[in-house]
């Protein structure tokens, strides 16, 4: 029965070759706006670090108090005080500080120029915390964060410009005129969103190919490469900055159980109070411990372009699915003598339910292609409406287009309901009258 | 017309009418503001900078090692570069307007008030600024040479003089009389305005405080630059070229960057709005699509109701009705359709702007864009509908007649 509905449904969709090719179009384009910018909205938004995004945490801490900060929302970072502060307690399983800096690269060969590099100050933690992949050696130790130790860990495509992809652990790269130890390669690894510094990158970035161990960092005084906000004149000098009210800092700490998680909390919030209690805080403890998808939540990773248009395109996809619905109406009622004689020879209401859905479902399907091949070209233009650090996180995997087909025959399955029950309602003694 | 016979005709193709209503009515809420984004963000990409833009070449530069001071090295980078052929005037700053980062602080009208300041964006530079940025001063002087000093990291910017735009000086002493005053940007160190400019922005392009900027004679000892270069007209391309193997001979310890090392004030403007002209390009089409869908739906439905009163058209016309006469009551139906969808559509796009207004800090929808829509959509739905109509009335009269 399927197969001879079809075919009645392809000669059907064959008599009217315009309307059956607007139908298509409507739902082609329908679905193909809406899967682009899905597409865009599907890469701004996803879980950067699945397996452990909710065991790692953001640690916020107000040291501006109410009258400098937003809706009781404490700063986006900490103070080098607060920060160290927090490192020296040793309340999380792991923790690490991070603040982006900008470093040179000079390379042995005199012949070569310089590049300039992304690079971040971090601690030891930082690599095992976020399961940072290796390809050679390792993250330096906990010992050189304290020993403040000049070791660095490099990704690979630097490893590649510098050491043409040779074994490189033990051997010296010059920052700025530094030297530091490598103590291991990583893959060129950039998880996007880039959570675990969206203060200064809104969450997409090309990621570092330099890490430094933070406590060095501080002593080398690397100027910070990110933002930098103070509400009081910090004074002059690197050591009044350190003293200072400004954030620049990022602390993440990794807290297996909700129950872990809570103490740290409490400590948290206890920090505060000691602070409130030693007068530094005229204000009660606000603090904030936020897991990864949380953070990115409240930081409004997903750019407003991308929800804006994804709504519009959503909306366009309504329109598209009311027109088809129109046109559907205008088909199958046109069709009415031929139901009325298909009822009178026998044909129960569920068979023409049956032939009208599967009718629809062909164009579903043919809207589906059309909808798959957009999607394709919407992909491809994504550059052209997306800033190019969003725009190459969009890609037409086999989800989507799975997803595309999918919402492409639902669609249009749905959109064939009403007009189906009208086409059932058909009374046969009618059509056959009035002819 | 009769309007009257027209409805009770609606009222027994209830479905269909309500469908053509609809999407009338969701295209209307769509179209006006996807237009207003467009609206909202090709105003945001012409709003100019003050500069004078054409052959305006930034190289951002970073000098590597720690030499302890960076300033001789400036100095004979800037003297390199303005001897250059093709070079007019060149200076060295931190930031330019559409750089998309760089100093603000809030500026203050007395040494104790820790409140009400304005806040400016700082743009350092020497006496070669002005010329190289094509701003025009329209109070006061220019730097001269001597007052150009220098601070490193470690110290903080406050020159005896600046030099500021009308902006941010009326924003400051809304009196007038900027010029001569005294402004302090770091507590306790006074600044003298001895210029003003007519307009410049800040390098930022979502700050409420855009005009307000101030540039102060100072050489930033850092080892971050960026060179500002006025070439002569026609000359750009070629500096553009050059410059950068102009700034290596003189000296290999640097980087510029690969990507946005040297750029024409053409590639920054555009980069600076990228995605505002992305979104604006995006919802045109949107909407391009969308009035031909809908056009498109209006002319399949309207066919089939013509092709369905063959026979009443018929009967109409054996009665004595003219062609003009069916012609307009299609025309006429589609009308009050249509009327019906964009009462609903005004209703639908308000209702729409005001949850993004919320969601999205967008702007109020203005009424005029509501308007065009309305206009724009009933004027689609009677083009759409006329090639079915004139079909309709070309039924001959004979059609009456005929049984099936």
């Amino acid at each position: 029965m399927f197969s001879y509905y079809l075919q009645l449904g392809l000669r059907s969709l064959r008599r009217n070759p315009m309307l059956t090719a607007l139908m298509v179009m409507a739902i082609g384009f329908g679905v193909a706006a809406s899967m682009t910018t899905y597409s865009v909205f599907r890469a701004t938004s996803r879980d950067p670090i699945p397996q452990k995004s909710d065991v790692l945490y953001n640690v916020q801490l107000d040291n501006w108090g109410p009258e400098n900060t937003k809706e009781g929302e404490p700063p986006p970072a900490l103070s080098y005080k607060d920060a160290t502060a927090l490192l020296r307690a040793h309340k999380a399983k792991r923790q690490t500080v991070t603040y982006p800096i900008g470093v040179s690269v000079i390379p042995e060969d005199p012949s070569r120029l310089p590049v300039r590099q992304g690079a971040y100050a971090t601690g030891a933690d930082f690599f095992p915390m976020f399961d940072v992949p290796f390809l050679q050696g390792r993250a330096w130790s906990l010992d050189d964060d304290e020993k403040h130790a000049d070791v660095a860990v490099i990704s690979k495509s630097l490893n590649d410009k510098l050491f043409n992809g040779g074994q490189s652990v033990g051997k010296q790269i010059n920052l700025d005129g530094h030297l530091f130890r490598i103590t291991g390669v990583i893959e060129d690894w950039a998880p996007q969103p880039l959570f675990f510094d969206v203060p200064n990158t809104s969450g997409f970035d090309e990621g570092a190919s330099v890490y430094v161990p933070f406590n060095r960092a501080v002593d080398l005084r690397l100027p910070n490469n990110g933002n930098n906000n103070c509400v009081k004149d910090p004074g002059e000098g690197w050591d009044n900055y350190l003293r200072s009210e400004c954030i620049w800092l990022s602390l993440w700490t990794e807290l297996p159980s909700k129950s872990e998680a809570q103490s740290y909390r409490e400590y948290l919030s206890g920090y505060a109070a000691e602070m409130q209690r030693s007068g530094r805080f005229s204000w009660a403890p606000n603090v904030r411990l936020r897991n990864v998808m949380d953070w990115l939540s409240v930081q409004k990773v997903v750019p407003r372009e991308s929800q804006v248009s994804l709504l519009v395109s959503l909306g366009f996809l309504v329109i598209c699915l009311v027109n088809t619905i129109g046109l559907l109406l205008a088909k199958f009622m046109r069709r009415a003598p031929e139901i009325g004689v298909r009822r009178a020879l026998g044909a129960s209401r569920l068979d023409i339910y049956a032939q009208f859905l599967i009718e629809a479902g062909t164009i579903g399907i043919a809207g589906g292609v059309l909808g798959l091949l957009l999607t394709g070209l919407g992909v491809l233009g994504v550059g052209l409406v997306f800033p190019e650090d969003i725009a190459r996180l969009a890609t037409l995997d086999p989800t989507l287009m799975l997803l595309t087909l999918v919402v492409a025959i639902t669609a249009s399955v749905v959109a064939a309901f009403y007009p189906t029950w009208r086409a059932a309602q058909v009374q046969p003694a009618w059509q056959l009258k009035s002819n | 017309m009769q309007i009257r016979p027209i409805l009770a005709a609606l009222r027994r193709h209830k479905a269909g009418t309500i469908l053509i209503a609809l999407q009338i009515a969701l295209t209307l809420a769509i179209v006006c503001n996807a237009l207003f984004i467009v609206h909202e963000r090709v105003e945001r990409v012409r709003r100019t900078t003050g500069m004078n833009e054409a052959n305006v070449i930034a190289v951002q530069n970073l000098y590597v090692g720690s030499p302890g001071t960076y300033l001789p090295l400036m100095k004979t980078d800037l003297q390199a570069l303005r001897s250059m052929p093709g070079v007019e005037d060149a200076y060295v700053t931190n930031s330019f307007p559409l750089r998309r980062g760089g100093w603000s602080t809030t500026a203050q009208r007395n040494a104790d008030d820790g409140k009400n300041g304005v806040q400016s964006a700082l743009y350092f530079g020497d006496e070669h600024a002005l010329a190289t940025l094509g701003v025009k001063l329209i109070a006061g002087r220019n730097f001269t040479p001597g007052e150009i000093t220098s601070f490193t990291r470690d110290q903080q910017p406050a020159p005896p003089q600046v030099i500021v735009t009308k902006a941010f000086a009326d924003k400051m002493f809304p009196d007038g009389n900027a010029l001569g005053k005294t402004v302090y940007y770091i507590k306790g160190r006074p600044s003298t305005i001895i210029g003003i400019v007519e307009k410049l922005t800040v390098p930022w392009i979502d700050t409420d405080f855009i005009d307000n900027v101030t540039i102060m004679p100072l050489l930033f000892d850092s080892s971050y630059q960026h060179f500002v270069l006025r070439t002569k007209p026609g000359q750009q391309d070629a500096v553009f070229k050059s410059v950068a193997s102009t700034l290596y001979g003189v000296n290999r310890m640097r980087v510029l960057p690969e990507k946005n090392g040297v750029r024409t004030f053409g590639m920054v403007r555009s980069a600076a709005y990228e995605a505002d002209r992305g979104m604006a390009v995006l919802m045109s089409i949107v909407c391009g699509v969308l009035l031909a869908i809908t056009a498109a739906g209006i002319v399949g439905l309207s066919s089939f109701w013509v092709g369905q009163r063959r026979k009443q058209i018929g009967v109409r016309r054996a009665l004595g009705a003219r062609k003009s006469d069916i012609l307009g009551y299609f025309m006429t139906e589609n009308f009050l359709i249509a009327l019906a969808g964009v009462v609903v559509g005004v209703i639908l796009a308000l209702g729409m702007n005001q949850w993004m207004l919320t969601q999205f800090e967008m702007q109020r929808l203005s009424f005029t864009y509501v308007l065009v829509g309305v206009v724009v959509l009933l004027g689609l739905g009677q083009a759409a509908v006329f090639a079915p109509a004139l079909r309709a009335s070309r039924v001959s009269p004979v059609e009456a007649t005929r049984s099936v």
